[in-house]
């Protein structure tokens, strides 16, 4: 059923793709970091409310940025499929004796990777502009949230694509699915400032676990547990990752 | 093992009431070279997509090297290779990096891989191109490597939908060399789609001629042929034909004579082969042959015989059709 080689060689691909792609590896920093410096700058004497009494905006800041590069580059890459079917290629991989789960695993393999690297990279950034990790071991723990956030915007981002036939939906899915996903996660600004019935829904959006999670992890300050948050993103990549696997296999590749 | 690669029993494929298969029932010999003949639009790649495990069929049967497509997908996909209409190639890898990832995508080992992805490039002249980008390829050259790849992991049965669509006339003789080596020398058994008359003629043992989803007629090139009555052998004579004609009209292999000036028009059934006698009864007659001219009907002329329509005005109307389904979503827009 799980076939390691063709894991592998659709994982490889994925790394040989993005790392061809310079520019694209640079345009999806870009984003973040200017996010990180204009709201970091632009806020920075602010008394935001609901901010634990030592935390600058700066530093509340990061974690969410890194959350946000995760949610945009994991759903495109879920979205990606939808590009091998207009190049042709999803139909290569669809007529390969590899089982279907294989398919999947292996572009989650790749995606996560690339979500990840890139998740680094602007950690790497933040810390040398002077952002400040409480200690070592939990970079590690930030990873493990990372490649959670990653895994679970990828199975969103393959059962939109097993669902649309083209790229037109793709606006659609960034305007009412992903920016308010990355809203109501509270990468931005602590949920307690919202209406209590605004919480409500802001409590399904798995970003809300995770980027709480990075921020317990790095910065040591969150809403909720570390535990509590840990759990919650197991069950939403897990569910996730079946739905989009499920869709996936259902969808027909021509 | 089988003596047919392939058999189908009143395969049927609809697209939400539209009916692009229409039960078609076939079966190709192991070691044939089969073809699908037909206009755009006229299931020949829906066919060939049900029969690769990429679409499901919406009723009937289909079993390919022995295993049914609706129940052993991955078996079928394990012994046949596949070229699709559209290039399927990832342009962002190297020609070889894309059969090495296909040659892992079939499980086959690093040292039997290395050797064959030599074989194949060697095989389709792409050795020298091997670490140049796809996307920098030619459209032959794509073909090519896509013909490569659909051989790597030595199928039974390989499917080419139109193997030679939009490609230059020598590209084009040089993949029909590539693909009849591959049946008589290789034994695959192949399956192509095409709407070219040539193609289907040079390529093919036998043809399936579709149109609307529907098989109109299926046969040997040479048998369909037949079927309108045999070749037509045109003598320019000199001399006085009244005598000649009427010995002519005595031959029963002869179906049919016409007169024009000086020239006569013979119908039947290998012409090559009766061309001698032909000069040798006109002699006797004293009538002198001054040129001779040898027609043998075309798969476009077995093609209107059995829709009525050459095959380029079947593929205007359906442009016209789509272009009226166009204008009515889009509205008088000019």
């Amino acid at each position: 059923m799980i076939n390691k080689t063709a894991i592998y060689v659709l994982w490889m691909r994925e790394m040989k793709r993005w790392w061809r792609a310079k520019s694209r590896i640079v345009g999806s920093l870009a984003m973040p970091l200017f996010f990180l410096a204009f709201l970091g700058l632009g806020f920075r004497r602010m008394t935001i409310p609901g901010l634990a009494g030592d935390v600058g905006y700066i530093r509340f800041l990061v974690p969410g940025i890194i959350g946000m590069s995760i949610l945009f580059s994991s759903t495109f890459g879920g979205l990606s499929v939808l590009w091998d079917r207009e190049f042709g290629f999803l139909k290569e991989i669809m007529v390969a004796p590899v089982s279907r789960v294989s398919i999947v695993l292996g572009r989650i393999a790749g995606g996560a990777t690339t979500a990840l690297i890139q998740a680094v990279l602007i950690l790497g950034i933040s810390y040398i502009m002077g952002f400040k990790i409480i200690n070592i071991s939990s970079i590690f723990l930030a990873v493990v949230f990372m490649i959670l956030i990653a895994v679970t915007f990828l199975g969103l981002g393959l059962i939109f694509a097993s669902k649309m036939r083209d790229m037109q939906g793709f606006s659609i899915v960034m305007n009412f699915v992903i920016f308010p996903l990355f809203f109501l996660s509270g990468a931005l600004y602590p949920l307690e400032n919202f209406p209590v019935w605004l919480r409500y829904i802001s409590k399904i959006d798995p970003l809300t676990y995770g980027v709480d999670g990075l921020r317990g992890a790095l910065i040591g300050v969150s809403s909720f547990s570390i535990f509590y948050n840990f759990i919650f993103m197991v069950i939403f990549s897990s569910v996730m990752i079946l739905l989009g696997a499920y869709f996936f296999e259902k969808s027909e590749s021509v | 093992m089988s003596n047919y690669a392939i058999q189908v029993e009143n395969l049927t494929k609809k697209f939400n009431g539209f009916t692009a298969v229409d039960q078609i029932t076939f079966t190709v010999k192991t070691g044939e070279l089969f073809g699908f003949l037909g206009p755009n639009g006229a299931g020949k790649t829906t066919t060939i997509n049900m029969l690769s495990t990429l679409l499901k069929a919406t009723s009937g049967y289909g079993e390919v090297s022995g295993y049914d497509i609706s129940r052993n997908k991955n078996n079928i996909r394990r012994s046949i290779g596949v070229v699709f209409q559209e290039p399927a190639l990832d342009i962002k890898l190297t020609g070889k990096e894309n059969l090495e990832f296909h040659a892992m995508m079939y499980g086959i080992d690093k040292e039997e891989r290395k050797k064959r992805i030599k074989e194949v490039l060697e095989l389709v002249e792409l050795t020298e191109k091997e670490k140049v980008l796809v996307e920098k390829y030619s459209g032959g050259m794509k073909r090519r490597l896509e013909i490569a790849r659909g051989l790597i992991h030595e199928p039974n049965v390989l499917f080419l939908d139109e193997p030679t669509l939009g490609l230059d006339v020598q590209t084009r003789r040089h993949i029909w060399d590539y693909i009849k080596r591959l049946n008589k020398e290789g034994g695959v058994t192949i399956i192509l789609t095409t709407h070219y008359m040539e193609e289907a003629d040079f390529l093919c043992d036998r043809i399936a001629i579709m149109d609307r989803g529907k098989f109109v007629a299926m046969d040997a090139p040479g048998r369909l042929k037949d079927i309108l009555g045999g070749d037509v052998v045109s003598l320019e004579i000199e001399g006085n034909a009244d005598a000649l004609i009427e010995q002519l009209s005595s031959l029963d292999w002869i179906k049919n004579i016409t007169r024009h000036d000086k020239n006569l028009s013979l119908t039947m059934d290998r012409g090559e082969r009766r061309i001698p006698e032909l000069i040798h009864v006109a002699q006797e007659n004293g009538v002198e042959v001054t040129c001779v001219h040898l027609r043998k009907p075309s798969l476009e002329d077995v093609f209107l015989h059995f829709t009525g329509t050459t095959i380029r005005e079947q593929e205007a109307s359906q442009a016209e059709r789509n272009k009226e389904i166009l204008r009515r979503r889009f509205g008088t827009r000019r």
